[in-house]
């Protein structure tokens, strides 16, 4: 213990070896995923070959096959437009309800403050069977556009929730002060506490583009046909097939359907880490 | 004041009704609830009058097309004399008891590792979180392959480490390994939550109450016992009840990896429902089992207003 403590780079190394199994865990799946949809099939289905690694050439056969032999790209577009809107949507809706709960006073506000977080708690398995004949009966059903409309039921409850915490944090004065500049409280809103709370909102946008691209109980109920369903759905349902040949595929669907997420994960890393945190504890 | 104010109140009668608009939105009775109608409309609409129809459907013999009847608690009670039904019960309380249990202690552990000064700890955080933001229907098709009863990877580095026989279980297709597959991906998945949430709790417990326990000669473990774990308790009760609403109510995870199979031994609340209600068409008997979910949200969100928020809401 005694020649440890004296160099603290060794306790530090001993950290990282801790650290080392979690890391696996965590990163494994995505490794043998992408190895798994790079593989040529000889190899993929060859019981005796080292699964960890590519000893043959690598291909991107199975990528080409998914991209102009299904309907993958027509799956992923529909994915972007849901999410998109939904995510816009949900954003306005929920800033403004936000703002109106932070700083406003008025009758009733509490109820609809607890009304908020218990829509929040509320899981997306327990509604989707009801849900399924609203957007029956609004002439939605096989269609994205009954995802527009009922992602927004998710999203706006953890847009607002959010934006509460981060609207919190502006102090009154800024907003006073411009107040009694003569502006109006709309004015103060959009010209000072929106300006100040930019991170807050591209967080509240990065989470429920999350959200809503990962969404996937209410995509498989509300839609099924070829041209309706988002990349989750088609690459779950449509690319398994009755021979077990598939997985090749099955793996390049899942690395493509995840890109964006990783795109913007990559570049707003911080933004998650911060919001995931704020989410919970705020 | 009083003949003062009169020009005042009498110009402001003439002004038009821009400014008199824009004067009533300063005003936060009237602002404040324009601002939360449309979310108030959305909730009403989607949220709660669907939840309103999911009773009705639980309490009726609703079928797909096919006009309904009050049936009164009869779907409840005779869920409750069929195999399937108590099989999913059981099977619901094991996957959230175990699954929020080793996210728990893993995730505290974890937590405590990340405090520590790292080398590129942005990207050992980046990687720890990975597996929350990727879609779950799609990682867990991954796993889906790491289990597969021929090619399992999973079995092949067990083997040659020497941890187990060949052929090694067949994961997805033997009760209790499917249950435990079902487990460790939602733990895999659902890990990164606890481990980033209780980091930030960590990191706001004051440096001086560590500094002040050495002083007073406590050992590591006992600073653990004594200063982190009380001080971290109202993070680990928000994380825990927030994970078990959401673990309870999975769907993901065990739709892909085993469909509820086999034999039902996986089967959640939520697949079943969705097997009942959609695949076989009884709605109403899908509704009631997916209300089933309602006690546990009631218990949480009652938890959660009662002892962690403390504030107006």
């Amino acid at each position: 213990m005694a020649t440890v403590a004296k160099r603290p780079w060794l306790r530090k190394a001993g950290r990282h070896l801790l650290l080392l199994p979690f890391l696996i865990f965590a990163l494994f799946p995505f490794y043998h995923m992408t190895l798994t949809s790079l593989k040529q099939d000889r190899e993929l289905y060859d019981r005796y070959a080292v699964p960890l690694l590519i000893v043959q050439a690598p291909t991107l056969e199975h990528y080409s096959k998914l991209l102009w032999d299904t309907e993958f790209l027509t799956w992923t577009k529909n994915s972007l437009l849901v999410t998109l809107l939904a995510t816009t949507i949900s954003l306005v809706i929920g800033t403004v309800a936000a703002y109106a709960l932070a700083r406003l006073r008025f009758f009733g506000f509490a109820t609809f403050g607890t009304g908020i977080f218990v829509t929040y708690l509320v899981p997306t398995s327990l509604l989707f069977l009801p849900l399924a004949q609203v957007v029956n009966w609004l002439g939605l059903a096989d269609s994205k556009w009954a995802l527009v409309l009922t992602y927004p039921t998710f999203l706006v409850p953890f847009c607002t929730w959010l934006l509460m915490g981060y609207f919190r944090t502006v102090p009154k004065e800024v907003e006073e002060c411009a107040m009694v500049d003569g502006a109006t409280r709309i004015q103060a809103l959009w010209r000072i506490v929106l300006p100040i709370a930019i991170p807050g909102l591209v967080c509240a946008a990065l989470f429920a583009f999350t959200l809503s691209w990962n969404e996937f109980i209410y995509a498989l109920t509300f839609t099924s046909s070829s041209d309706q369903i988002t990349a989750s759905v088609g690459v779950t349902s449509e690319l398994i097939r009755g021979d077990i040949y598939f997985w090749g595929e099955l793996m390049a669907g899942a690395v493509l359907g995840s890109v964006p997420i990783v795109v913007l994960y990559v570049f707003f890393l911080d933004y998650y880490v911060s919001g995931l945190t704020a989410g919970a504890i705020k | 004041m009083a003949i003062g104010t009169l020009p005042a109140a009498r110009a402001h009668a003439r002004l038009p009704w821009r400014a008199r608009v824009s004067e009533a939105l300063d005003r936060e009775r009237i602002l404040g609830p324009l601002l939360i109608t449309p979310a108030l409309i959305l909730i009403a609409l989607l949220v709660a009058y669907p939840f309103c129809m999911a009773l009705y459907f639980a309490m009726s013999n609703a079928f797909i097309g096919r006009p309904s009847h009050f049936v009164g608690l009869r779907n409840f009670i005779n869920l409750w004399d069929a195999d399937i039904f108590r099989q999913t019960f059981q099977n619901a309380f094991v996957f959230t008891g175990i699954s929020v249990a080793f996210k728990l202690v893993l995730g505290i552990s974890l937590a405590l590792l990340l405090n520590q000064t790292l080398w590129f700890t942005r990207m050992i955080r980046g990687a720890v979180l990975l597996p929350w933001v990727i879609p779950t229907a799609l990682s867990t098709l991954g796993w889906w392959w790491m289990f597969n009863s021929l090619y399992s990877v999973v079995n092949w580095t067990g083997i040659h480490l020497g941890i187990l026989d060949p052929p090694g279980p067949n994961w997805l297709g033997q009760k209790y390994y499917a249950m435990a597959a079902v487990i460790t991906v939602n733990v895999w998945r659902g890990l990164p939550f606890f481990a980033i949430t209780i980091l930030a709790g960590l990191v706001a417990i004051p440096k001086e109450l560590y500094e002040a326990a050495e002083a007073d000669g406590a050992s590591a473990p006992a600073r653990f016992w004594h200063v982190t774990l009380p001080l971290l308790k109202p993070v680990l009760a928000v994380v825990v009840l927030f994970s078990t609403i959401f673990t309870f109510s999975d769907f993901n995870i065990v739709y892909i990896l085993t469909h509820g199979g086999p034999i039902n031994a996986t089967h959640l609340f939520a697949t079943l429902s969705r097997q009942v209600g959609i695949d076989t068409g009884r709605i109403g008997e899908g509704a009631a089992i997916s209300l089933y979910l309602f006690p546990l949200l009631v218990l949480v969100v009652w938890a959660q207003l009662r002892f962690v928020r403390k504030q107006a809401y």
